[in-house]
């Protein structure tokens, strides 16, 4: 019963500090893309712009929550909720920091890496399930061009944490920050990391790579007929996906709470919390500099060049190891 | 291979401009709390001028009426009694209104105002919710005899003023020497509307 407590504790903990950094990430992306297009952002809100996120929130709770006529209504309703609940779940086996042996974290799973995969997968239902279920044909492509840009690039992104896997011989999260003690897998996986970069962005679905809400295209693909909080459940699991994505992508390739420049005097989280803030940094750069892709190029991208430089990629480390030993 | 190198490169290129971008200085101007300087003699709400001793300058002669290329203006005149002179001259003007809608913001009323009584000023902020309420009648346009005889354009500070183009706050607008008061006649607009709406 104490650990359920314990864990119901954390849980919370983890759910409230997740979705602050949510709501301030949303305002960083708007700030940060606005500077980069020589715009000052938001900033009318509060001493610059802080309380937008708020606003932002109020507005969303006020606004008519409508359903379609022609949209089936039980999947419609419970398809934001698979995306939120998924997009949220991650972030139960990611350890943050570490002291004293102890995990910074919900739980430590010992496959907490497959345990991560196998959310992200169901979240693709969450997508494709809220176009199904709009009865409306933007959605409904949206929810197509969905399922097959994530089910395709998944492919090349577990191939690419293999090798990270393999370097590492374990699927422990923590187990793999650990092994990162003296050398992050960046350098010696970096074709990994730049398939695990592209590849992460596919999979949250945001630009250049964002064809499933194209709006030039499709409106706002599959969350076209949403509106209000169950638009807002979207736009959370969107950036929970996003912190997500760079929280997994700091804990496999940067050493997690390992601190650079033997710098040890700072706390764990803090080296947590750079890294994956100059992961989503990064995600914001992307956003502003490239165009979005043309869909066939996209899925060409994915199985013509990134799988097969996975696989490669792959070979080539697990052969470099089994020399090794 | 080769493609792909120069593919790469541009990508990096791509970054490291919107990089730069990114420290740069945003031109934008926070309009409501900071207001640009414009020029002595931008054309914008009109304003019907006194005299110094407090009487009208429009003696309702209609020739701005005449020379306004829009339509927008319209004047009735009506002699001046005896004992309640408004204007020095024989006539005043009974209505003056200026459809601001309708307005060009040509200047040609002034050009062809022979006491120069209709003057634009350089205000600018005339939104409101009803069309009705654009329709400027004598209430809104004459200068108030409390703000003294309005300057004609050409007694304006002269010439581009050097913080042209910069930004000031816009308390600093209340400066006479510098321009122009932008919220002069704000409360005279949210208050009395009388236009032909009522």
């Amino acid at each position: 019963m104490d650990v359920l407590l314990l864990a119901l504790i954390k849980s919370l903990f983890v759910l409230f500090v997740v979705v602050t950094t949510f709501a301030y990430a949303m305002l960083f992306e708007r700030k940060i893309m606005a500077w980069m297009q020589l715009r000052p952002g938001p900033n009318r809100v509060g001493p610059w712009g802080l309380m937008q996120p708020a606003a932002d929130a109020a507005k969303m709770l006020f606004k008519e929550d409508l359903t379609p006529n022609t949209a089936d209504p039980l999947i419609y309703k419970l398809a934001p909720w698979i995306s939120l609940a998924t997009a949220m779940g991650v972030f139960a086996v990611i350890p943050f920091s570490e002291s004293g042996g102890t995990l910074w974290g919900v739980g430590d799973v010992n496959a907490g890496i497959l345990f991560i995969f196998a959310l992200t997968s169901i979240g693709v239902y969450g997508i494709s399930l809220a176009g199904w279920s709009s009865g409306s044909k933007f959605p409904l492509l949206g929810s197509v061009r969905a399922t097959a840009q994530m089910i395709s690039y998944e492919l090349s992104m577990t191939m690419s944490v293999v090798g990270v896997l393999i370097l590492a011989g374990t699927t422990s999260l923590a187990g793999i920050v650990h092994a990162q003690n003296s050398l992050w897998f960046v350098l010696p996986q970096f074709v990994g990391f730049a398939i695990y970069l592209t590849t992460a962005v596919a999979e949250t679905n945001r630009a250049p790579f964002d064809l499933v809400e194209a709006e030039t295209e499709l409106v706002g693909g599959f969350h076209t007929e949403y509106s209000g909080l169950r638009f807002g459940l979207f736009f959370i699991a969107e950036y929970l996906n996003m912190i997500a994505v760079a929280c997994v992508g700091t804990l496999l390739f940067f050493g997690g709470w390992n601190p650079l420049f033997g710098l040890t005097f700072i706390p764990g989280i803090i080296w947590f919390v750079l890294k994956a803030g100059a992961f989503i940094f990064m995600y914001i750069w992307l956003r502003t500099t490239l165009p979005r892709l043309r869909y066939d190029r996209l899925m060409n991208f994915g199985w013509k060049f990134l799988l097969p430089v996975a696989t490669l990629n792959l070979m080539v480390t697990a052969a470099i190891v089994a020399v090794e030993h | 291979m080769r493609t792909f190198v120069a593919g790469v490169i541009a990508l990096l290129q791509g970054f490291l401009t919107t990089f730069s971008f990114f420290f740069k200085k945003k031109p934008t101007i926070a309009y409501p709390t900071i207001k640009k300087q414009h020029a002595p003699r931008f054309h914008g709400l009109h304003e019907l001028r006194r005299y110094e001793d407090g009487k009208e300058r429009c003696i309702g002669c209609e020739l701005c009426a005449i020379a306004c290329p829009a339509n927008a203006i319209t004047v009735i005149g009506a002699e001046n009694a005896p004992d309640d002179r408004r204007s020095p001259g024989e006539r005043y003007a009974a209505r003056y209104e200026i459809d601001e809608l309708r307005c060009i913001f040509c200047g040609l009323c002034e050009e062809a105002c022979p006491t120069d009584a209709i003057v634009l000023t350089p205000r600018f902020e005339m939104s409101d919710y009803r069309r009705g309420s654009f329709v400027y009648a004598k209430d809104r346009l004459l200068v108030p005899p409390e703000a003294g005889v309005g300057r004609p354009p050409d007694e304006r500070p002269n010439g581009i003023p050097a913080d042209l183009g910069s930004v000031i706050e816009q308390k600093s607008t209340v400066d006479i020497e510098t321009g122009y008061d932008a919220t002069w006649r704000g409360g005279i607009l949210k208050t009395d509307r009388k236009g032909l709406a009522g």
